[in-house]
């Protein structure tokens, strides 16, 4: 071997090659399983679309064993469940974070964070079994509605299940502003809570619509804590009132039924058509928390 | 007439005493600059007149800053209405990623102002005072942080005398600056004089000499020679301060 030949291949050289092939194979086979779920969902969904009429899966009506598969009642459910949930998870995991991040001492942050992000854990079946026996309850005595298991009730759980992702995302990203923000706040003779709320706040905005998002997109597919307090009956949620009424989610409606449709029926396909309307829906949400993010870092520069 | 008067100023981050015994006076409408080494606590000095330091944790002070005959450590004292007649510059640009407008008009909200027409109006006179006016009129609600940084410090400085404070606090001002926006500056704060008292904390001692009628030199701490600048600059008394503005120490 020539002293100084840069073009030697050594043995080092080779064993890196073929960790990173390997890294690679990895990476990539992750982003085909994905693919393959979807083509898999797709494959078995989207003849569902071309069997029924518009007329029919648009409808109001979920009733598959008379042949109507109105996905509509389904679809605003999710909505209504899920949006509901934001409102009320949104305030309270601001508060949160604004509290942990800003006013909490900081052995209580050391605390709080890790404790916030446990929450996440708990299985949703627990969080299903207490909202019927604790909130659903609560629900129908103080607001005197016939049942306790509506609309409202999942909302709540939701909340509850979104809000560990909301205050740690949004914590995050108040504590990614600079401290120089605060300063020139301070130094102009504004209050605390003037310069949180008028500086520290908006300056934090796209990471605070990230983890509402985040937020949203871990309520708009939870099942099983939703199936067991919204009551689950298929009807449109137009009136006022439906709030505290119940209402059924698509998660909710796959899960119940899918264990005793008849594989390759109408029914069975319907099923998956219901999952790609919601991959398509959380993957549009997932999309639009990306793209603050995605902003930023374009962005770069002085922060 | 003297704005600020100093007696024996110590001050501490923890069991660090990051100054001793500082005494000086600080005259109105004039601008007294600061000079020393890095960490010889002159930056220090000059956030212990808002009080800037009390956002540090673990801080303390000792000894008597009075602002027109109050001293600003006493405890009935209220910090933000301290820091709205002592305003402060920073060494780096540092707006809001918001509006010219918002950030200009952050001050007078945060004080209670909301009638638009007379935000409309400190607006612009703060933009005029800070010889920004011109160039960011047509701009107002373009974010802050799209200029360039020697507009971004001239905003900082608009943004500050929009509350109208007596005293301007400036830590290094021109320090992320090129030379041309640097003289911008160093001509506004001639301008600005008129009106406010200014303590200017910079590295450059040609800044010092161009710019001050009193220049004070910190060295470990403690405030070594306050004088005229002219003096101080031809003829210091101290050893050291002559070693240091000749380049022979520091």
């Amino acid at each position: 071997m020539l002293k100084g030949d840069l073009t030697t291949r050594t043995k080092t050289y080779q064993s890196e090659a073929v960790i990173e092939s390997l890294i690679r194979v990895l990476g990539f086979s992750t982003i085909g399983f994905v693919v393959l779920i979807f083509l898999f969902l797709l494959r078995q969904g989207m003849p569902f679309f071309f069997q029924v009429p518009w007329a029919n899966f648009l409808g109001t009506r979920w009733y598959p064993t008379f042949g109507l598969f109105g996905t509509l009642p389904l679809i605003l459910g999710s909505i209504l469940v899920t949006l509901t949930a934001i409102v009320i998870a949104l305030p309270l995991g601001l508060a949160t974070a604004v509290f942990v991040r800003e006013v909490a001492p900081n052995w209580a942050r050391e605390v709080l964070k890790p404790l916030i992000e446990v929450l996440a854990g708990i299985p949703s079946v627990v969080l299903g079994f207490f909202g019927m026996n604790i909130v659903a309850p609560l629900v129908r005595t103080t607001l005197d509605v016939p049942t306790g298991l509506t609309a409202f009730t999942g909302a709540i759980i939701l909340a509850y299940m979104a809000l560990p992702t909301i205050v740690s995302v949004a914590e995050d990203a108040l504590d990614a502003v600079p401290k120089s923000y605060r300063d020139a706040g301070l130094a102009l003779g504004a209050t605390k809570w003037q310069v949180i709320w008028r500086v520290v706040v908006p300056a934090a905005r796209s990471g605070i619509v990230v983890a509402v998002m985040l937020g949203l997109g871990r309520a708009i597919g939870e099942t099983m804590a939703v199936m067991m307090v919204t009551g689950n009956a298929a009807r449109m949620p137009l009136t006022l009132d439906s709030l505290f009424r119940p209402v059924r989610t698509m998660t909710a409606t796959i899960a119940a039924e899918m264990g005793e449709v008849a594989q390759g029926s109408v029914h069975f396909q319907a099923l998956f058509g219901i999952g790609i309307i919601l991959f398509v829906l959380t993957f549009l949400i997932n999309l639009a928390a990306a793209r603050p993010i995605f902003q930023k870092r374009r962005r770069g520069g002085l922060r | 007439m003297n704005k600020f008067v100093v007696q024996n100023l110590n001050f501490y981050y923890g069991k660090f005493r990051a100054l001793s015994g500082v005494t000086l006076t600080i005259p109105d409408r004039q601008i007294t600059a600061l000079i020393g080494p890095s960490g010889c606590g002159k930056s220090t000095f000059l956030r212990c007149l808002n009080r800037m330091n009390d956002t540090i944790s673990g801080t303390r002070v000792e000894g008597k800053v009075l602002l027109e005959g109050q001293d600003i450590y006493e405890r009935r004292v209220n910090v933000t209405d301290l820091r709205r007649r002592v305003g402060m510059v920073f060494q780096r640009p540092n707006p809001f990623p918001q509006s010219v407008y918002d950030n200009v008009a952050f001050g007078p909200r945060a004080l209670g102002t909301v009638r638009k027409s007379q935000l409309d109006d400190i607006v612009e006179e703060s933009l005029r005072g800070a010889g920004l006016w011109e160039e960011v009129k047509d701009h107002l609600n373009q974010d802050a942080l799209s200029f360039s940084l020697g507009q971004q410090q001239r905003l900082c400085i608009a943004r500050a005398i929009a509350v109208k404070p007596e005293v301007i606090l400036m830590d290094e001002p021109c320090s992320a600056l090129d030379p041309i926006e640097t003289l911008q500056i160093e001509e506004l704060m001639q301008k600005l004089k008129v009106n406010y008292c200014i303590v200017i904390v910079t590295h450059s001692m040609q800044q010092a000499a161009r710019v001050s009628e009193w220049t004070g030199f910190f060295w470990l701490g403690e405030l070594v020679e306050f004088d005229s600048t002219a003096k101080i600059f031809t003829n210091p008394s101290q050893p050291l301060t002559e070693n240091y503005i000749t380049g022979r120490a520091g």
